[in-house]
């Protein structure tokens, strides 16, 4: 089924796939940022592929100098009940990722809380504001840079 | 001091009053004459810190906007400077309903990363205490949703049968809520035949009492018109807004990962997957409970094939070596020490392991870099994915409806929240 699915990919998309790996059984295949909602439409509406489910999309903080944040999503086919992933690579001075709301519904809070947690913008999403923090909050929790023990008042408190 | 704020236009004025209130919140229309309520999120029957705001025509929900967070915890952010081992107390803190079944999903996605596997009899404790999670977690909705639309009784009923559930778990575990039994490659230790003996007695009366619960709500008029038909989401729309587990099932979507993904040893065991026509509340209701019969078959057949044996792989510098062994000799001396301090050493590599917990599919994703600790650890919770379709459920609903709409998503603020 991997090699299917990387085929299909391969054939549509040409040289649009910058790589793929396959560990432990699982296949993970790199997109340029801007190809996104390209492959994941693709990949939802083929009809022998059908991966009509985001089971879980969220980022990933590299924290290298060149391509520092990551953003994966996790597709499930509820027909050949199989697995893959995507992801892309942006850079540290320009995290903007095509919105994939347009392709699965499901996608709103995922990326709320990417954009909560890593600060990676969602261009074109309906409604990007923090899921878990408050909106006063000026950091990133889950970027590498941002301390375990969390920055002394950060966090705003109601003074009452 | 009336005339004043009278001078305000009203939409400015609720504006004005949530603004100050904290919240983030902002409805596109002009609010005219309608009504909004917030409810929670110190709220009975939002099960936990689930915040709803909800837009009212007289008695009609028009638009419904929820808001988490209350319960953050920020575990990824501390998962990634725990050893594997050190974050499975964590685990039971996600949904505290059935705590073993996520243990059993932790360490499945790190057995997945090292590439080892429990010997045969820790695989059938393992399916079988995540069978009894999801029947104390069915359970807990079957209680909740009689007590949101008035049935009190059916609650006290299965909160005796969670008690003798409990009782098992500290005889098996050592802890009633906060498990944390299993390990990677293993458990902490074996089933005693005291343990089993309470098992064996339990899920034999199960039927029997679970029936009692069940005559109280199945033909009861109230509790049949307060849940049929309400809440309804359709297929296609589960399926785009990611739903999984017993609410996708009522939707008529045969999908469950015990059967579709097989895992633990769920091949060699027979049960039917529990699937409903409707969408709505009952369906969502009876889904659980035909769960829960069939959890109690599985459990069953799951003490009558028991293997005997080892419950720890033997993987050195995987597998936290035996206590007595430690004592003894150097290597596993050596070898626990590793462990405990620097963490089991995994690949370079990244997986994602997923297993049907009682809400739905929970899953653990680790990119991990070689070290003793994950570079990133992601939890795929089912309750946030569900809640995100709270607002679908909820449209041209009324207001009484909500809470046995939330009753039947049965979300855990602790997993949604993480």
């Amino acid at each position: 089924m991997n090699a299917r699915t990387l085929e299909k990919l391969n054939k549509q998309f040409g040289n649009g796939i910058l790589e793929s790996n396959e560990f432990r059984g699982e296949l993970a295949v790199v997109v340029p940022p801007e190809k996104i909602v390209e492959v994941c439409r693709f990949l939802k509406e083929d009809p022998d592929l059908r991966f009509e489910m985001l089971a879980d999309l969220f980022g990933l903080d590299m924290y290298s100098p060149v391509k520092r944040f990551g953003v994966v999503y996790n597709l499930y086919s509820l027909k050949n009940h199989h697995r893959i992933r995507i992801k892309t690579f942006v850079e540290e001075s320009h995290p903007h990722v095509q919105t994939v709301t347009g392709v699965w519904s499901t996608a709103n809070w995922h990326e709320r809380e990417t954009f909560d947690m890593f600060g990676i913008v969602f261009d074109g999403h309906p409604d990007l504001r923090r899921i878990y923090m408050p909106d006063e909050f000026e950091h990133y929790p889950l970027r590498k840079d941002f301390p375990l023990m969390g920055i002394p008042g950060s966090l705003y408190l109601p003074k009452k | 001091m009336e005339t004043a704020t009278h001078d305000i236009p009203r939409k400015t004025r609720i504006l004005q009053a949530l603004e100050d209130q904290h919240t983030s919140v902002s409805f596109t229309d002009p609010l005219e004459n309608d009504l909004i309520l917030n409810m929670g999120p110190q709220h009975p029957a939002t099960h936990g810190v689930l915040r709803l705001l909800v837009r009212l025509d007289g008695e009609t929900v028009i638009a419904c906007v929820p808001e988490i967070g209350y319960l953050h915890r920020g575990y990824e952010k501390l998962a990634e400077s725990c050893t594997y081992h050190e974050f499975i107390p964590h685990t039971d803190r996600l949904d505290y309903l059935s705590p073993l079944a996520n243990n059993v999903a932790y360490v499945l996605a790190v057995e997945k990363l090292l590439g080892i596997e429990a010997p045969p009899r820790a695989q059938y404790l393992r399916t079988m205490i995540a069978e009894l999670a999801r029947i104390s977690s069915h359970l807990m909705m079957m209680g909740s949703i009689g007590m949101d639309v008035g049935a009190l009784t059916v609650w006290m009923w299965t909160f005796r049968e969670r008690e003798k559930l409990y009782d098992i778990f500290e005889n098996l575990v050592g802890h009633r809520f906060t498990t944390s039994y299993t390990r990677i490659g293993g458990l902490v230790h074996d089933m005693t035949p005291e343990a089993e003996a309470m098992i064996r007695k339990f899920i034999e009366k199960f039927p029997e009492n679970l029936e009692e619960s069940e005559k109280l709500i199945n033909k009861n008029r109230i509790f049949i018109e307060r849940t049929d038909g309400v809440g309804v989401i359709s297929r296609e729309e589960a399926i785009d807004m990611g739903v999984t587990g017993p609410c996708l099932r009522a939707c008529g979507v045969n999908q469950d990962l015990r059967r579709t993904n097989p895992y633990l040893v769920y091949n060699k065991l027979d049960f039917d997957v529990a699937v409903f026509d409707g969408g709505d509340s009952l369906a969502r209701y009876y889904v659980r409970l035909q769960e829960m019969k069939e959890s109690q078959k599985v459990v069953v057949q799951l003490l009558d094939k028991m293997p005997k044996g080892e419950i720890h792989a033997f993987k050195p510098k995987k597998v936290l070596p035996k206590k007595e062994r430690v004592y003894t000799k150097m290597e596993e001396l050596i070898h626990d020490f590793m462990i405990v301090n620097f963490g089991v050493d995994p690949p370079v590599g990244e997986v994602y392991s997923a297993v049907e917990a009682s809400k739905g599919e929970l899953g653990f994703y680790f990119y991990s870099n070689g070290d003793g600790h994950p570079w990133r650890m992601k939890i795929r919770s089912p309750s946030f994915v569900n809640i995100q379709a709270l607002p679908m459920m909820l449209r041209k609903a009324m207001i009484s409806d909500v809470v046995a709409i939330i009753g039947s998503l049965d979300p855990v603020m602790g997993e949604a929240d993480k």
